[in-house]
């Protein structure tokens, strides 16, 4: 007979620590001396994911959902909801913020998709009052460092949670603290870099402009950890707003005494000073972002040495990405174990992505690390709109990759986006479907690089300009096969000889696309009708008798 | 006025703390009303401002008085800009989507004359904060 009812008790390490174990004994008991064996049934489950409140008991088919349940709560939950069919309420899980009690699983915060870290003020408080910013818990995580930690437990508890860059590299933030923390020099700087260059990124440009003081305060954080007592925000001069609430905020803090000297009392000062950048790509990397700073040509520097040993003016210098930063109070005020316990194993915490292309909801999400693409494109972007079908997703913008369809369920981290040849970069995510051509997507993609390319190094300035030729030609329909061995060639050649990762980046979308996309270049190559995409149209209309292209 | 510790800090916050409550939570001491409004680079190239100007012009004909008017910066709502937040006390929050400039009086009748919300602009959120 079947069960009218399941009750599942997770027997997940963190709940059979909570006894779960001998909950899920009592309710057999109970069930089976009310009678009840035969149409409930008690099933052990693994873990939900919600350590926390455990042990977590699940009633089916109500979708009740019990938290903190001891030994001594069967008794009530069977008597009170299995017999009687009463939720007990006691037991539900109650959102901590609004102590709202909410009772079904997929209407709890903890099972939504999104978590917003980096983006937990933005659109909720007004980026130009610091009341509003303090009101929600701001500069107390500056104040706790400041008055009851020293700089090495900082850097201890950023390490310990995992943060790694998230300007696109992935470089563990805590390791790049203690870095230039451990240079001896008269002076250091701490820089963020707000030179957000991927088209279409603007995940720090949001961040900037809703919730600056969350920036500030952690620059200051961030410049007691290594030592420094001046910070530059080098930002692109395309952000006015950005730029207008910044200064507000620089001006409000230094009021209230949050920088200048002695803040909270102590003797650290701190002093933020903003500098434009003309919107060259090539700036957001930090060398080159450090010669724009000092007024020099924003072109790279061969590494090392490293800005954490020969930065600004040749101080030790650490360079972070906005949304890096705005980890960094959440990670002191709750601690680098809740920061670790998001995410996965090599990547934790959120990542903010701005989704944009081919899907229904254009914006900006911050999801856990691990979320895989499909619940990123169908369940929080709503899927592909007007019937079409999903076909890729270029990640990492211009010096990323393409992803397909058989990707859809890879978790997205820093390193599984580098085993399938894309990356995380600064977070673009652009959607395309099966309208789109690969090869024109690759041939966009690189007129970009090839653009942006400062011309320091030839592999980047030269090859990416050949490249692109030859990209031209193909998808003029005048390509042959040896083309595409010489794209591949040049490809490879540039990757592995750039100075920076501009140029060792540039040629990602060719190889990715080469990869994936094969018959799409082969197409244009061997067809006059292009099995796929848009060169189908255009090939067909090309060959139109009468019709003038 | 200067900060000069964690107690200072905290009495700030709790000073402040009454003004945001209700985004959260709908509790407020003042009974006041708050719309909040997604000032953001998106935001203003939708048309937030015109938005914004609306409310603040049909909230002075009207002639209503506990109500604030709030810029706040971007939610991730891209495909819906601008978007607006109405927190009434002892309510949920309501956040709106495409709100364009002739919406406004709706939703001021509607919603926050008439506390029905206008259902068909209202958007799902679906993300938690930390």
């Amino acid at each position: 007979m079947a069960a009218r009812s399941n009750i599942l008790v997770c027997t997940g390490t963190g709940c059979l620590a909570g006894e779960s174990e001998k909950v899920a004994k009592n309710l057999q008991l109970i069930i089976k001396a009310r009678g009840y064996e035969n149409e409930v049934n008690v099933i052990k489950t693994g873990c939900f994911g919600f350590c926390e409140k455990g042990p977590i008991v699940k009633v089916e088919p109500d979708n009740a959902f019990y938290v903190s349940v001891s030994p001594k709560d069967a008794k009530e939950i069977v008597d009170e909801h299995i017999i009687k069919g009463r939720v007990v309420e006691r037991l539900l899980y109650k959102e901590p913020v609004r102590n709202e009690i909410v009772s079904r699983q997929e209407e709890m915060p903890f099972y939504k998709k999104q978590l917003r870290v980096a983006l937990r003020n933005c659109g909720l408080i007004n980026p130009e009052d610091i009341f509003e910013y303090i009101a929600f818990g701001g500069y107390e995580a500056l104040g706790k460092v400041l008055t009851s930690m020293t700089p090495e437990q900082v850097i201890e508890e950023i390490k310990k949670s995992g943060l790694r860059g998230r300007g696109g590299g992935g470089f563990p933030t805590g390791l790049k603290w203690e870095i230039t923390r451990k240079q001896q020099g008269p002076e250091k700087f701490i820089i963020c870099n707000a030179d957000e260059g991927d088209p279409g990124a603007f995940m720090d440009r949001s961040i900037l402009e809703g919730d600056p003081h969350s920036i500030i305060e952690a620059m200051a954080i961030g410049g007691y950890a290594i030592g420094a007592d001046k910070g530059l925000i080098y930002i692109r001069a395309e952000y006015p707003l950005a730029i207008a609430r910044l200064n507000i905020a620089i001006k409000q803090a230094k009021e209230h005494g949050l920088l200048g000297k002695n803040i909270f009392g102590t003797d650290f000062n701190f002093e933020i000073a903003i500098k434009f950048g003309a919107g060259a790509f090539v700036c957001g990397e930090e060398t080159a972002l450090i010669n724009s700073c000092e007024g020099k040509r924003g072109e790279p520097n061969y590494k090392p040495p490293y800005p954490a040993e020969e930065g600004y003016w040749g101080y030790p210098t650490c360079v972070n990405n906005v949304e890096t930063f705005a980890n960094i109070t959440q990670i002191i005020m709750r601690g680098a174990d809740w920061f670790s316990s998001i995410g996965t194993e090599r990547s934790k915490g959120t990542k903010v992505f701005a989704l944009a292309g081919k899907v229904k909801n254009v914006g900006l999400i911050e999801v856990p690390m691990g979320i895989t693409l499909r619940e990123i494109i169908f369940d929080i972007g709503g899927g592909i709109p007007g019937g079409h079908k999903f076909k890729a997703v270029q990640t990492g913008g211009p010096s990323g990759g393409v992803m397909t369809e058989k990707h859809l369920d890879v978790p997205i981290e820093y390193d599984s986006l580098l085993e399938i040849g894309s990356m995380m970069g600064s977070g673009g995510m652009i959607v395309m479907d099966e309208r789109d051509n690969m090869v024109k997507i690759a041939k966009f993609y690189l007129e970009f690089s090839m653009d942006e390319s400062c011309g320091r190094c030839t592999p980047c300035r030269i090859g990416t300009k050949r490249m692109y030729e030859i990209l031209n030609k193909i998808t003029s329909g005048k390509g042959t096969m040896a083309d595409i061995d010489a794209l591949k060639q040049i490809a490879y050649m540039v990757k592995d000889s750039s100075l920076c990762g501009l140029g060792q980046t540039a040629p990602n979308p060719v190889i990715s696309t080469l990869k994936h996309f094969w018959d799409e270049y082969i197409a244009f190559i061997k067809d006059e009708d292009s099995p796929r995409g848009e060169g189908r149209y255009e090939a067909k209309n090309k060959f139109k008798p009468g019709l003038k292209v | 006025m200067s900060i000069k510790s964690m107690e200072e800090l905290r009495k700030i916050r709790e000073e402040h703390q009454n003004k945001v409550n209700l985004r959260q939570t709908g509790d407020n001491s003042e009974e006041k009303i708050e719309i909040l409004i997604g000032m953001a680079t998106c935001g203003i190239s939708s048309g937030a401002r015109e938005t914004l100007n609306a409310f603040v012009e049909e909230i002075n004909n009207q002639g209503i008085q506990n109500i604030k008017v709030i810029t706040v910066g971007c939610i991730g709502y891209c495909h819906s800009e601008p978007t607006v937040q109405v927190n009434m006390p002892g309510q949920k929050p309501v956040l709106y989507g495409n709100v364009k400039k002739d919406k406004v009086s709706s939703i001021i009748n509607s919603h926050i004359k008439g506390g029905q919300p206008l259902n068909e602009l209202v958007l799902k959120v679906d993300f938690e904060r930390a």
